[in-house]
């Protein structure tokens, strides 16, 4: 069992894989969610399979430096300060409208 | 070329009533109505004087007696289709258009004076000189065409002044629909003119390049033509482009193409001037101010069919068929509308058809010209000289007696000759000189006229002319004695007043013409093919036709010169004969009810149906698709951000894919 475990060494592709399929799930959540703090989450996970694909390819292309690694520092406080101005829209839409489901805000349509 | 100022200039005898229309009409009218009459009536005269220096500079340059070419002294480029294709604009010279140029402005300037006094107080008085100016400018236009197309344009142009001038009174629903019926029947006329034109034109300019070089140096040399062109007179009367359409026969019982041409251009020309069966609208057309009826239904207008047919004599010289098709359409009118003048009782409805038997007479006489025999031409001419003059001065006259009296009707008048003694001794002289007594105007071109048919050896028509000839004499003393001896027969003819100065003054003047016009020797100044030869008085033609004169005033003289009652037991004892020739012989009432129930009800209301369901429908469809489309297209926008996040990710995923498969491919 362990040998057929460890039989497949990880390379890059796998981890872009994991990537591809982290962003795929937090797209599918962005186009479905009705909860406007659900598509903010799928925002996060979208945002975060793409650090992980920094840290990834730093460690394959270029091991010895942590470019990647930076990148990927700075994505997480781009998201966390982006995450506070969606919840202040968020807070400031459910005072107006009282509500904050996604499907109700349809006013620019024919 | 030597030519003198008048004929380097001649274009000012269209232009200045042209330019006249324009002032009076924008500038003049609204300022002064008084100076609208002086100025277009100024203008027109200006326009006779130059007519009448150009006819002087032209006979001084070919004297009467020898060979008078044609010659265009004047003329501009105007519409370039091609290189070898242009219509140009200009003056042509030659007898009959310096004829025709003397007699249109001289009687329209005198005409144009009279309408001073007799238009005075009219609300419309502005509106009725720029009006007669554009007639004016445009029989002159026509006149002086020296190719097919401006004669054309000019023939359009007269037909709608004629239209504007009938329905003048526009509030009377008469005058509206003798305008609109004057207008349909000639414009209809046109397109047989049209056709005719076109088959002329496109044929000559197939055989172009053959036939020019005969033409083009004796245009050039005598008459100023710089570059011949396929429109040109000059061009479609030379005998090698007639005896080319004259070789082309086309499959209905074998008539030559020139032969078809002829007839469709004899159709408008028909038209025009009131021939029968297109006779129809020119008694209607009286509705218009007795003026307009002077000018344009006797003088000028009418006989622009008649000049059209003399313009085109060499084409119509050379088919045969067409002549007689003139000839016989000619006489019958004569005759015909002779008949119907009899019976009517309105004083302007009888000068009408009395214009009809006298355009007959004209048609008639162009009818029977052969290059053996062209006195017809000489005789054609000259009754349009005379009858315009005489013409013009009937209806003058009876225009005075209609503003005295304030009727038309001839039997609400009466005795006028006490109270009217100038427009009484006019008319008398005119009437005389229609009738054809020795030696006014009338004897000598009527007498012409059935010496051309004589000659010609038409005998038939030379009866037919010389029985309308006393029958001429009988309807218009008819009216003279109703209107001018007896008693007062209405309050309106007990207070008669003789008419003012600026009316009877050209009244004179016409009654002047009337008598020595006769005197011109005809024969020196037109004519055509063999030319001139004096004769004298015919005295097989003057004496019967001098003594079918006389019985028809004495007959005249007898019905109505004293009792009238004898003249209304003789309308009973006719009865059914007498209402038929008074209602026209009902070709009024034919015209109709071939209009309403046939062309009408089976032809444009199928075409209307059409035209409104299936054309107006089509284009409605396509609004109405447009508009469903678009209401389905919108439901797309539905406000969600997640909606165009989808298709936004959709749209992505499928550039990806065409890329991918883009760089797989190579």
């Amino acid at each position: 069992m362990t040998e057929f475990l460890t039989a497949i060494k990880p390379g890059a592709g796998h981890w872009l894989v994991l990537s591809a399929i982290l962003f795929s799930v937090g797209l599918y959540g962005l186009l479905s969610r009705r909860n406007a703090v659900g598509v903010l989450m799928a925002v996060e996970l979208m945002l975060n399979s793409a650090a992980l694909n920094f840290v990834v390819l730093n460690r394959y292309v270029a091991p010895g430096r942590v470019d990647g690694q930076m990148m990927a520092l700075f994505v997480i406080a781009v998201a966390a300060a982006e995450v506070v101005v969606g919840m202040a829209i968020f807070v400031a839409l459910f005072r107006h409208r009282s509500t904050i489901d996604v499907t109700r805000m349809d006013i620019m349509k024919f | 070329m030597d030519w003198g100022w008048a004929l380097k200039n001649s274009w000012l005898i269209p232009a200045l009533p042209l330019f006249s229309f324009a002032v009076v009409g924008l500038l003049v009218r609204p300022i002064s109505k008084k100076a609208a009459g002086i100025v277009a009536t100024l203008s027109v005269a200006a326009a006779a004087v130059v007519a009448w220096m150009v006819a002087w500079e032209y006979f001084h340059l070919y004297p009467p007696g020898g060979a008078h070419p044609t010659i265009i002294p004047w003329s501009f480029e105007w519409l370039r289709f091609q290189a070898g294709l242009t219509a140009s604009m200009g003056v042509l010279v030659d007898p009959i258009s310096v004829l025709l140029m003397v007699v249109v402005t001289t009687v329209s300037a005198l005409i144009h004076l009279y309408s001073i006094g007799y238009m005075a107080g009219d609300r419309g008085y502005g509106r009725f000189f720029t009006f007669m100016n554009l007639f004016t400018a445009s029989m002159l236009g026509l006149v002086v065409a020296p190719n097919i197309i401006q004669m054309y344009v000019c023939w359009e142009l007269v037909g709608v002044s004629s239209f504007l001038l009938i329905g003048f009174y526009y509030e009377r629903p008469s005058a509206v629909a003798a305008s609109k019926k004057a207008f349909v029947v000639t414009r209809f006329a046109d397109l047989g003119f049209l056709i005719g034109v076109l088959i002329l034109t496109f044929y000559g300019y197939g055989v172009f390049q053959e036939c020019a070089p005969a033409v083009a140096p004796q245009a050039a040399a005598v008459s100023g033509v710089a570059n011949l062109q396929p429109f040109d007179f000059l061009y479609l009367t030379s005998p090698a482009v007639l005896a080319h359409l004259n070789a082309i026969t086309i499959g209905l019982g074998g008539i030559t193409l020139l032969t078809l041409a002829m007839i469709l251009v004899f159709m408008g020309a028909a038209g025009k001037s009131a021939m029968f069966p297109l006779h129809i609208w020119l008694p209607d057309a009286m509705e218009g101010p007795t003026p307009v009826s002077a000018l344009i239904h006797a003088a000028t207008m009418v006989v622009a069919g008649v000049y059209l047919v003399a313009r085109l004599m060499p084409a119509f010289a050379a088919s045969s068929d067409a002549l007689m098709v003139v000839v016989y359409v000619g006489a019958f009118t004569c005759a015909f509308a002779a008949l119907i003048g009899i019976t009517q009782d309105d004083i302007k409805r009888v000068l009408a058809f009395s214009t009809l038997s006298q355009l007959g007479y004209m048609m008639l006489a162009l009818g029977v010209v052969t290059m053996a025999n062209p006195l017809g031409y000489t005789a054609s001419m000259f009754h349009l000289f005379t009858h315009a003059f005489f013409k013009a001065l009937l209806f003058l006259g009876a225009g005075a007696v209609i503003h005295a009296v304030h009727t038309n009707n001839i039997w609400e008048m009466g005795g006028l000759a006490r109270k009217m003694p100038i427009t009484h001794a006019l008319f008398l002289i005119a009437t005389l000189a229609i009738a054809g007594v020795w030696p006014l105007a009338g004897f000598f071109s009527k007498d012409e006229i059935l010496a051309a048919a004589l000659g010609g050896r038409w005998y038939g028509v030379f009866a037919i002319a010389l029985f309308v000839a006393g029958l001429t004499a009988f309807y218009m003393f008819r009216i003279y004695f109703v209107t001018f001896w007896g008693k007062h027969h209405s309050h309106g003819a007990e207070h008669a007043r003789e008419a003012p100065a600026v009316m009877w003054l050209p009244m004179g003047v016409l009654g002047l013409a009337s008598i020595v016009a006769g005197f011109v020797p005809m024969a020196q100044f037109v004519s055509i093919g063999a030319g001139a030869e004096e004769h004298g008085i015919n005295m097989a033609v003057a004496i019967p036709a001098s003594v079918v004169g006389l019985i028809g005033i004495a007959l005249a003289w007898f019905f109505y010169g004293n009792d009238l009652a004898r003249a209304e037991r003789a309308a009973v004892a006719l009865g059914a004969l007498h209402r038929t020739v008074k209602q026209k012989f009902y070709i009024d009432e034919a015209y109709l009810f071939v209009t309403h129930n046939i062309i009408i009800k089976y032809i444009s209301r199928p075409i209307a149906w059409f035209d409104r369901h299936v054309v107006d429908g089509g284009v409605n469809l396509s609004a109405w698709t447009t508009r469903a489309l678009g209401a389905r297209l919108r439901q797309a926008q539905t406000g969600q951000v997640q909606t165009y996040g989808v298709w936004y990710v959709g749209g992505f995923m499928l550039v990806l894919l065409v890329l991918w498969a883009a760089m797989h491919q190579s």
